[in-house]
Order: C-alpha cells, then sequence, then structure tokens
C-alpha cells in the first residue's frame, strides 16, 4: 500500500491522525504530515478508513489490496 | 452473518459515496446502485462557498473519486435522474424519468435543499448555494459585480461572506441572530466571529429581519429589511438554512419530522436506512433524536449505515466534528458547542488570534472549539469523549 496526501486539499481536520498516528502527523497549521508512505499490513485497516473519512478527501491510496 | 442481495444507495454526494465505499470494503459482493439527482459524479461541497467560490480551484477540482476509483466499487451509477418516488414494502424507487429501481436495502441520502426567503423572485442576481453549479454560477455573478448582500448568518453565510470581500468586493452580511453562528457557537465565540468580519470590512447587519428582496424582472436590486431601509446590491446571496430533502418521501409512509427519522441503527424501516444530512437518527449516547448538516457526519454515518446492512447491528454514536475557513481563520469543533453551554478559554486567546476552547452543559465537557489551534483542539477532544466533569476544566487552562 501506498499513501498519497494532498496539502492543498487537507482541511487540517486531525481525524487521519487520530484513526492512524503512526502514519499521519499534523503540522501546527494542521496540515497532515504523512509519517510512513507504506505502512505495514498491521495498519491498512486504520490508513484505509482514514482515506474514507478525511473530510477534505486529502488521502489516496494505491494498491489498495 | 447474511448479506443481501443487493443494495440501491439513492444520493450521490459524499454520504451516498461513503456508502458504497465502506460496503465494498467490508466485502459486500452483491448488485450495488447508486442514484444521483445532479449530473455530476460524486463532489464535494465544503470547497464550494470558499476555494471554488473564490476561483482557487476549478469545479473539476471537487471530484470525491477519479473515473478509476470509482470503476473499482463495481456499482451501476445514474445521474441526473433524481428519485421521486419510494415504495416500503415492495423495496423500489421510482426516478424522475420513470426508472424503477429494486433493491433489498435501500439508503436515503438525499441532502438538503436550501430555504428560499418567502415569495423569493427568480431575478438574476438571487442566489442560493448548495451544488456546484449553484457555486460556478454565484461566482460568475460576484465577477461582475461591486455590491453584495449575504442573507443569513450560520456557516454557510459567513463563509461566503468572507469569500466575496476576499474578492474585493462591498460586502453586508444580514441576520436574525444578535451576533455570528449564535446559535452553533454561543454568543461569546460568535462575537469573536463577528469581529473578525467587522475587522476585515463587512458591514454587518446583525438582528435584523428582512422584508423582501428589492428589484425588477431585468436584475435583483437589494433588500428591503423590515423598517422599509433597502440594503443596495447587484448579487444577493440567501443563505438562510436549508431543510432535509424529503419531499419525495411524503407518501411512502416512512416517518419524517425534520428529516428521515430512523432509530438507533440509522434505520427508518426494515431494509430501508438514512444517512447524513437527511437522517434524523437516535443518538444512544446522548439520547436524543440528532440530524446533524456536515460532511464529517455524511461520511461516518455512511460507513456505520454499511455496516449494518452488513448485519453488524451497531448503534451510531458519533463525537460530531465541523470545521468552518474564513479568512486565515480555521475553526473547529469536535463534539457539542451550542447556544446555551458554558464556554472557557483553555488555551491561547482571541487577542493572539489562536485560542481553544471548552464548551459544557450539565456539569460535563461537551466540546471543544478551535480558532487556528489544531493541534491542540484534536487533544482535547479527549475531554469530549470521556465526558469531564466542567468543575475540573478550570484545571486545563494554560491561559
Amino acid at each position: 500500500m501506498r499513501v498519497i496526501v494532498d496539502l492543498e486539499k487537507c482541511c487540517g481536520a486531525g481525524q487521519c491522525v487520530l484513526l492512524a498516528p503512526k502514519v499521519f502527523d499534523q503540522r501546527d497549521d494542521g496540515i497532515v504530515i504523512l509519517l510512513d508512505e507504506h505502512p505495514p499490513e498491521a495498519l491498512h485497516k486504520a490508513v484505509r478508513e482514514a482515506a474514507c473519512v478525511c473530510p477534505g478527501a486529502a488521502i489516496k491510496l494505491e494498491d489498495p489490496a | 452473518m447474511t448479506h443481501p442481495a443487493s443494495v440501491l444507495v439513492v444520493g450521490a454526494s459524499v454520504g451516498g459515496l461513503a456508502v458504497a465505499e465502506s460496503l465494498r470494503r467490508d466485502g459486500f459482493a452483491g448488485a450495488l446502485t447508486l442514484l444521483g439527482a445532479e449530473r455530476h459524479p460524486p463532489y464535494d461541497r465544503p470547497p464550494l462557498s470558499k476555494k471554488v467560490l473564490a476561483g482557487e480551484w476549478e469545479p473539476d477540482r471537487t471530484r470525491l473519486r477519479a473515473d478509476a476509483a470509482l470503476a473499482k466499487l463495481e456499482m451501476t451509477t445514474i445521474l441526473g435522474d433524481p428519485a421521486v418516488h419510494l415504495d416500503v414494502l415492495g423495496r423500489a424507487v421510482t426516478t424522475a424519468s420513470g426508472r424503477r429501481l429494486t433493491a433489498e436495502s435501500i439508503v436515503l441520502a438525499t441532502g438538503l435543499e436550501p430555504r428560499r426567503l418567502p415569495g423569493q423572485a427568480p431575478w438574476p442576481g438571487v442566489h442560493v448555494l448548495r451544488t456546484l453549479d449553484d457555486a460556478v454560477a454565484l461566482r460568475t455573478a460576484l465577477l461582475a459585480a461591486s455590491q453584495v448582500v449575504v442573507v443569513g448568518d450560520g456557516v454557510l453565510g459567513t463563509e461566503a461572506a468572507a469569500t466575496a470581500r476576499a474578492m474585493g468586493l462591498a460586502v453586508t452580511l444580514v441576520g436574525p441572530q444578535t451576533t455570528l453562528l449564535a446559535s452553533q457557537l454561543g454568543p461569546q465565540i460568535g462575537g469573536h466571529l463577528a469581529a473578525l468580519h467587522t475587522g476585515r470590512g463587512v458591514q454587518l447587519r446583525l438582528g435584523a429581519a428582512v422584508e423582501s428582496l428589492v428589484g425588477d424582472e431585468a436584475r435583483v436590486r437589494g433588500v428591503r429589511l423590515a423598517g422599509g431601509e433597502v440594503l443596495p446590491a447587484d448579487v444577493v446571496v440567501v443563505a438562510i438554512g436549508s431543510r432535509p430533502a424529503t419531499d419525495w418521501l411524503f407518501d411512502s409512509g416512512l416517518r419524517l419530522g425534520d428529516g428521515v427519522v430512523c432509530d438507533s441503527r440509522c434505520r427508518a424501516a426494515e431494509g430501508i436506512y438514512a444517512v447524513g444530512d437527511v437522517a434524523r437518527w437516535h443518538h444512544e449516547g446522548l439520547g436524543a433524536a440528532l440530524r446533524l448538516e456536515n460532511r464529517s457526519n455524511a461520511v461516518e454515518q455512511g460507513a456505520a449505515v454499511a455496516a449494518n446492512i452488513l448485519g453488524k447491528d451497531r448503534p451510531y454514536t458519533p463525537v460530531p466534528f465541523f470545521w468552518t475557513d474564513q479568512y486565515d481563520v480555521k475553526i473547529q469543533v469536535h463534539g457539542f458547542a451550542g447556544a446555551d453551554a458554558q464556554v472557557i478559554i483553555v488555551e491561547g486567546s482571541p487577542e493572539a488570534g489562536q485560542f481553544a476552547a471548552l464548551y459544557g452543559s450539565a456539569g460535563k465537557v461537551t466540546g471543544v472549539l478551535g480558532w487556528n489551534m489544531v493541534k491542540q483542539t484534536r487533544a482535547l477532544r479527549q475531554h469530549v469523549v470521556e465526558a469531564t466533569d466542567w468543575s475540573l476544566v478550570n484545571s486545563l487552562r494554560k491561559s
């Protein structure tokens, strides 16, 4: 799985950090920081949920096997 | 767990899409149909009053998923064909073009319709803002305008006013409340928002009732307040709230009451569910019926309904979240704010342009609001989750 974030679409809600804090963090202004572009299998479910609920639709996943 | 053979989602906005995606992610392999009233594939509404209206984004940028991602969902998508009738017992939906769609489970996600002023004339220059087409039309009008009156003191009205002001237009905002967003955020924080708008040059006419629009067939000329004063305008934005889009359900037999009335599983009847702005469901955590008009809820509720359709039987008990971006200020609210709650600023200060405030009622923390204070607000959310005792709030103060 490859995680792609769109900084311009990010609205700084932080829902992704709540769901997958090992993969996402936030700058002081709220914009997402991608900590792990290729998260381990154990985190895939949480990352998929983060991509789904992201209020800015700013998280894209490639090869979501 | 038995899955239904087929699911029909009525409404192709973010809530409907969330249902479809969640169903597939949770392993649903049956037939899936997404029915939308608008001609556009699923798009995102929050940018409409901001990035799209400001011209920073092309309208196409609001698309929620690329064609390839939609194709992966292996669903039948029908756009530009509004639902006009629901047969609850027959589990069938009839559309404006005469289609009859049946499914074992049906999800109602038809969203909202903007309210209009009583007797609102369809003059050129009078706009509402709900759809992508609305946003594009309003942007075109603003580009040719010099004086704008926004009728409405809620989230949409204040966002539209901020965007129009940032475009350099003369903006007057009229609203019935004593301050901006008073019913959502209370008088204290609403007052800070009003000061922000005033500081940026928006003329606020608060506590004012609109009597009528002024104009002729050629175009709108202004807004007449009760008392007779006319505020001149070449564009009027009517943002006085919305109502659930349930007209098409009037003869369905479903219980309607400011939305589709659902149980704690967001189920309106056997095999019929509702999601997003249109759904009024029983929040077990609050012990009350609730309907939320925000984007985060549409997605979370969509995922919850998908799980329940697939047999999970779980109550939907979210901590709500909404945000608004106005000028360079980002306001975020986790949980419940509200007009009558107690409010205490625990970090930062309004003077510094950055703060976080806790809201409480009945002796518990119910919400947290951040004003350009994103990370602290997220951390404070835990007090909403835990319903921290209000008597402990003073000890959390860092400001």
